[in-house]
């Protein structure tokens, strides 16, 4: 197609001398890069550092050498918290990704009703955290929330209470604050695909599902990637809204990897072990990250745009 | 920053305060000046003081800080009022980061002495023997937990707070039974009041210590005050003690029979909701500190003006060892100055103490609402007070208890308090039983 002719005339060699044109832009990355060490780099190596001392965050710091990861990786809260985030991580997928991809095909669409509907699904993406989590604290409160308030049993549960339940309300209030920005994600995704596609199924005899099935579902696979990325790397990191909704009770049944980490830190004084904990962390969501990478990166050579 | 832009001008910085006096931008900006480090001696007159929210003593405290400021044009003194978990965590920071405020409001105990170990706080002993009418005019048992290594580190203010049982006499009149004598009433009571659709114990369980006191007062009924005693001594095993099984046995058979309130361990102390439960009729009984009579005044309808709350010392147990008298709260609450503030800071600060903290006013403001101020002499006010009965029980309690225990989380390091407050969470969720407890809890004796 005569689209895609532009990129194969801009990819020709440079012909200026090696290295001219790319070291000449190089500085360009230069701002983003001191931030990125000022605030990245550094701070991961000072908790590095930090996680092999001893320190209760006001005194002296003394090296203490591997006693904070010895008491780490000996504590049963440490298989714990990371299995935590882990269930967190994945009921939390789980729900959102059918979720946002159906909501994001439905707002594809361009009828003015959708557009509409579309402004007020946003809604939750404009609220922080923080108000979100004493807003279903209040709401789920068995005693003085919106079950006991309206007279219905059902919902009148041990919402927070109950180690169970108050896991499932953690990934549905994660849940629900983020589907819309997962929804947008998509609806970006499948309005880049070629209208064409769908015509020449239509002209095939292909149903609406079918054409779901095999064209928009698979012309979706980077979407859902990069999706699926910002979701499993984003949920390590889910801090703000368990602290507020639960403090990572009840007991320890929500207490995710991040909030194991503050509480040894900044509750228990124990910065040697929480930097440990920090540690781990990044290390998860690096691996993460990777991981997710390969499994779209594979076959990143290959075209979805074959027989265009 | 502002400090460097201030210290250019020809204008003294108290000309600039006293100008400013009047304008809360102007103070702002002057606090921001004066609250680092290091800064020299010849700015930073002003100190700045941190305490907790919640009325009525949010109110209170204020009060004295701007008389203190009104009286005392030249050394004011600049207040910033926090919620209590976050406060416990934001002074940490500040400690650490040396931009604490002069005045540190606390609890005495472990955190104070974490605080001197760090050397964050001025010795306050060769003050107090130069003013021995500022020490002499208050509660001698206030300070133990000022003290750390023989030397005082705090001035004690405000209130004693011993913990007491409230409770609703509706709730009684609608089960037609009497308030609990023993352990085996509560244990009885607990089905009556489930029968009726009333919770019998409203608990703020999120919130940790809440649960705490509950145990404070079985283990001291059950074993003595010697049982905590040795785990705070460091004993090893101490947590082993028979009397502890059996107090922490008993608590979880009281939450197995739905002793306390549906969905406890949701309910936070910070927003009041167990202060709530136990007003609006939800609940029969709490166990809670003295401090709660005040709000609950305040925020709970008729419940304290229309006489339908009650009050008692925690009952005995059954054939147990503690005296009944026995009691534990806050024996007071403690003001510590940073090591870090300047020398013109620190002297404002003294001058607060000796002036301005439990002064005739504040007294009266305390016994209004229902505190007992730990200044000597007080009794002597409460019969002309607002809340007379209630004045008189907290002060008997106070002063006739065999044994005033410090609560625990704030006897303890942070660090063994932290691990402490997390099994005893997991104690009342029933996730742990009182064997592991004792297992969990023996491994940290000491730290």
């Amino acid at each position: 197609m005569t689209g895609l002719a532009p990129p194969a005339v801009r990819v020709r060699p440079p012909t200026t001398p090696a290295g001219g044109r790319g070291g000449s832009l190089a500085w360009m990355a230069l701002p983003a890069l001191a931030v990125f060490v000022a605030f990245g780099l550094i701070p991961l190596f000072g908790v590095l550092a930090l996680s092999f001392t001893e320190w209760d965050g006001i005194g002296d710091i003394h090296p203490a050498g591997l006693d904070s990861w010895r008491a780490v990786l000996t504590d049963p809260g440490l298989p714990h918290a990371l299995w935590v985030t882990f269930l967190v991580m994945a009921l939390s997928w789980a729900f959102q990704t059918p979720a946002s991809l159906l909501i994001g095909v439905f707002l594809a669409g361009r009828q003015r009703y959708r557009e509409i509907l579309a402004v007020l699904y946003f809604i939750p993406l404009l609220l922080s955290s923080a108000a979100l989590a004493i807003t279903y604290k209040a709401l789920l409160d068995p005693n003085f929330g919106i079950g006991p308030g309206l007279g219905i049993p059902l919902l009148a549960q041990d919402w927070l209470g109950s180690a169970n339940l108050a896991l499932g309300v953690v990934v549905f209030v994660v849940s629900w604050q983020f589907i819309p920005f997962h929804a947008l994600i998509y609806q970006g995704g499948v309005r880049q695909i070629p209208v064409a596609l769908y015509e020449a199924a239509q002209i095939d005899g292909a149903g609406r599902l079918r054409q779901f099935f095999s064209i928009t579902l698979p012309q979706l696979k980077y979407t859902v990637i990069t999706s699926s990325t910002l979701m499993v790397v984003g949920s390590l990191t889910f801090f703000d809204l368990i602290f507020v909704l639960t403090e990572g009770g009840p007991g320890d049944a929500t207490r995710v990897l991040a909030l194991d980490m503050y509480k040894r830190g900044f509750q228990a004084n124990l910065m040697g072990p929480a930097s440990a904990i920090a540690v781990i962390l990044v290390l998860v969501g690096l691996a993460l990250a990777l991981l997710l990478r390969r499994l779209g990166g594979r076959d990143a050579s290959a075209s979805q745009m074959e027989g265009m | 920053m502002a400090n460097s832009s201030m210290s250019g001008l020809s204008m003294s910085r108290r000309g600039f305060l006293n100008l400013a006096a009047g304008a809360g931008a102007g103070m702002a900006l002057a606090a921001c000046g004066s609250s680092g480090p290091g800064q020299g001696s010849g700015g930073g007159g002003e100190a700045s003081y941190w305490f907790l929210t919640a009325p009525p003593a949010e109110q209170i405290r204020t009060n004295t800080v701007n008389r203190f400021n009104k009286a005392n044009p030249d050394t004011q003194i600049k207040h910033t009022a926090f919620e209590n978990d976050a406060y416990k965590t934001k002074i940490r920071t500040a400690l650490g980061a040396g931009q604490a405020p002069t005045i540190i409001w606390g609890w005495g105990g472990g955190g104070l002495k974490s605080w001197v170990e760090a050397g964050q706080v001025d010795d306050l002993t060769d003050w107090f023997a130069q003013n021995a009418a500022v020490k002499d005019r208050l509660f001698p048992a206030s300070f133990g937990a000022a003290t750390v290594n023989g030397k005082i580190y705090a001035m004690p203010c405000e209130t004693v707070e011993p913990i007491v049982l409230f409770y609703d006499k509706r709730a009684f009149d609608k089960i037609g039974a009497q308030p609990p004598q023993s352990w085996g009433d509560i244990m009885d009571l607990v089905p009556k009041f489930n029968a009726k659709n009333i919770a019998p114990f409203s608990l703020a369980g999120q919130s940790r210590w809440t649960n705490m006191m509950w145990l404070e007062f079985l283990f001291d009924r059950i074993g003595g005050p010697e049982v905590f005693q040795a785990v705070f001594d460091g004993q090893k095993d101490a947590w082993s003690h028979p009397a502890a099984l059996d107090a922490l046995t008993k608590m979880q058979e009281l939450v197995r029979a739905n002793g306390f309130v549906k969905g406890f361990s949701s309910v936070v102390a910070d927003a009041n909701a167990d202060q709530a439960l136990l007003t609006t009729g939800r609940a029969a009984m709490m166990l809670h500190g003295t401090w709660t009579y005040g709000s609950m005044a305040e925020e709970g309808g008729d419940f304290v003006s229309g006489g339908h709350i009650g009050y008692m010392n925690f009952p005995p147990v059954d054939g147990g060892k503690g005296d009944p008298s026995n009691t534990v709260g806050n024996p007071a609450q403690y003001l510590s100055i940073s090591a870090k503030a300047t020398a013109e800071q620190k002297e404002t600060a003294k001058k607060f103490f000796s002036t301005a903290v439990l002064d005739d006013t504040e007294v009266g403001e305390w016994l209004d609402t229902g505190g007992v101020p730990i200044v000597k002499g007080s009794e002597s006010k409460i019969a002309s007070s607002k809340e007379p009965e209630f004045l008189e029980f907290v002060y008997q309690t106070a002063s006739n208890a065999k044994v005033f225990a410090q609560s625990w989380d704030q006897a303890l390091s942070p660090t063994a308090a932290e691990k402490l407050l997390d099994n005893i969470s997991k104690l009342f969720q029933l996730s742990i039983t009182p064997q592991q407890y004792v297992d969990n809890m023996n491994q940290v004796i000491g730290q």
